[in-house]
């Protein structure tokens, strides 16, 4: 009974096991990005990143269908464009980085959209937005492990900057150069695991895979190590729960998977060890010392 | 060894000069003050020559060290003391110069973390993260790892600001200590008793040179008179420069 609940659906249909692997490759390599984007202070940015990127994905997509490979160059071309626009807009005049980024995003948003409606069918666009991780093939299966091979690699290369760069960033400028191009990279990564989250949650919640799961963490650790642990385990049970979630009640499962993680953040908010609701109303005693 | 050069340095934002035509030298291994008054450049002068800032005009010789041979504690505030980090990995960032981008920290770089963590007296505070320290035992981290840099030229902002006496004695201790490795010490301050008591040049600043010396004839109070006057100076509207370094010889 659990059984057939719980397991039976992985060994009885190919789609539910490609889904379920492809959702536990987004976890690896998205959540550790989403723990930093938040450390960083960047969680909105990658929200803003997840739209920005739509027209480039949507060039690739209509010149070259559902490959992944064409979306995430489009992607990575779009998401560059607009923050390198945003950067320079906010740099040469008095307006903020931020609402610099969110004009960009809107406008790109309304292209990509634009770009699909006319030259693609409703179907294509409510797939762009909210994806379809039952419809995965094995050539894009192995390009979302491909991609997440590459982010944990490029990750480990900057790891060491980037935890410095977001500590005290005067203190690497001091004594190194390699800030500037890790942040760069880490910005790089960002969109490729945008991209890659197209396929499996769409444009829109692709970016739940990576925050949520960092917005837990954030409740159950102050060391970064545990906390990018934390954020790889919550992430792979939103998604296996979200697809066990989505077989039995025809919920699509790209939501289904990021309302199990919100659902799991909403406890880590409520019964969290490190700044928890319950935590802060029910302290406990003071200590000694 | 050479010593630190200043040809006709001047160092400032937005065109605006901070620190106006500085000429002068640092010998190898003293031990300099910079006092002046709030905005009188100190700070610019610091950023400068640990190369954050490009000077707007002159330029600043390191005799022979480069980056990695410097070590600068800026004003502290630019520190994200919320980042999930404990007191042992900040402080082991210091081992940098060695470490780079992939190397490992075996049990030697450890122990000498440990050490550099006992020797700012702290003790039993390795596994803390750093957003549950005090103030004062923040900067004895920050202390800790200008101490693991190991480098020749240290550069220190402001380092006893909002610091408890306790804390401050064991830090000049430290200062003190570096000094008598034969290491170049400059910092910025405004306790002119200390000043007075520990180090031996002091240079007053003044968005330009006021004084440089030997502490007991610069730190006199006419000097100081006349950096507060000069500081006062400021000209939003101001013309661009066309002043030779003369002035600045003089003083």
């Amino acid at each position: 009974m659990i059984y057939d609940a719980l397991i039976g659906p992985f060994t009885e249909f190919e789609f539910m096991r490609r889904a379920l692997a492809a959702v536990i490759a987004l976890s690896f390599a998205g959540a550790p990005i989403g723990v930093f984007l938040m450390l960083r202070r960047m969680s909105l940015v990658g929200d803003a990143m997840a739209h920005a990127i739509l027209p480039g994905a949507a060039v690739g997509f209509l010149l070259s269908g559902l490959n992944l490979f064409a979306m995430t160059a489009g992607g990575l071309i779009a998401g560059f464009a607009v923050a390198i626009l945003a950067g320079l807009v906010a740099r040469s005049t008095g307006l903020k980085e931020d609402a610099s980024l969110a004009t960009f995003y809107l406008a790109s948003l309304a292209l990509g959209v634009t770009i699909v409606s006319i030259k693609g069918t409703n179907i294509d666009l409510l797939h762009v937005l909210f994806g379809n991780i039952l419809a995965m093939d094995d050539q894009t299966l192995l390009v979302v492990a491909f991609n997440a091979t590459v982010t944990l690699l490029v990750l480990a290369v900057i790891y060491r900057p980037l935890v410095i760069e977001s500590v005290d960033p005067l203190f690497l400028r001091t004594v190194s150069r390699a800030g500037g191009p890790a942040h760069l990279a880490f910005l790089a990564l960002v969109v490729i695991n945008l991209v890659n989250g197209f396929q499996a949650l769409g444009t829109l919640l692709a970016v739940g895979l990576m925050i949520l799961p960092a917005g837990i963490a954030r409740f159950w650790s102050r060391d970064l190590t545990v906390m990018i642990c934390i954020a790889v385990v919550a992430a792979t049970v939103s998604g296996y729960a979200g697809l066990v979630l989505s077989f039995q009640t025809r919920v699509p499962s790209g939501p289904a998977i990021i309302l199990v993680a919100s659902a799991l953040y909403m406890v880590s908010v409520l019964f969290g060890r490190v700044g928890g609701v319950v935590r802060q109303l029910f302290p406990g005693r003071h200590l000694e010392a | 060894m050479a010593g630190l050069h200043f040809h006709n340095v001047t160092l400032g934002y937005d065109r605006h000069p901070a620190v106006h035509h500085l000429n002068g030298e640092v010998a190898p291994g003293a031990l300099l003050a910079v006092i002046g008054p709030n905005g009188a450049g100190k700070s610019t002068l610091l950023r400068g020559i640990v190369g954050i800032l490009k000077p707007l005009d002159g330029s600043i010789h390191l005799g022979g060290l480069d980056s990695r041979d410097i070590a600068y504690l800026p004003q502290s505030a630019e520190i994200d003391r919320s980042f999930p980090i404990s007191v042992l990995d900040f402080v082991g960032t210091g081992l940098w110069r060695g470490t780079g981008l992939f190397g490992g920290i075996g049990k030697a770089a450890r122990e000498k973390i440990l050490r550099a963590v006992a020797s700012v007296g702290l003790n039993g505070f390795e596994n803390r993260p750093i957003g549950t320290l005090s103030g004062g035992q923040m900067q004895r981290v920050l202390f800790a790892r200008v101490l693991l840099q190991d480098a020749r030229l240290i550069v220190l902002d402001e380092p006893f600001n909002a610091i408890d006496s306790k804390t401050t004695v064991d830090l000049l201790a430290l200062v003190k200590h570096w000094h008598g490795e034969g290491r170049t010490v400059l910092a910025a301050l405004h306790d002119m008793e200390m000043v007075r008591n520990h180090f031996s040049e002091t240079l007053v600043l003044a968005r330009g040179p006021v004084a440089w010396g030997p502490t007991a004839e610069v730190l006199t109070p006419e000097n100081l008179i006349v950096a507060m006057r000069m500081c006062e100076a400021f000209d939003d509207s101001a013309a661009a420069c066309s002043a030779d370094d003369a002035r600045s010889r003089a003083a």
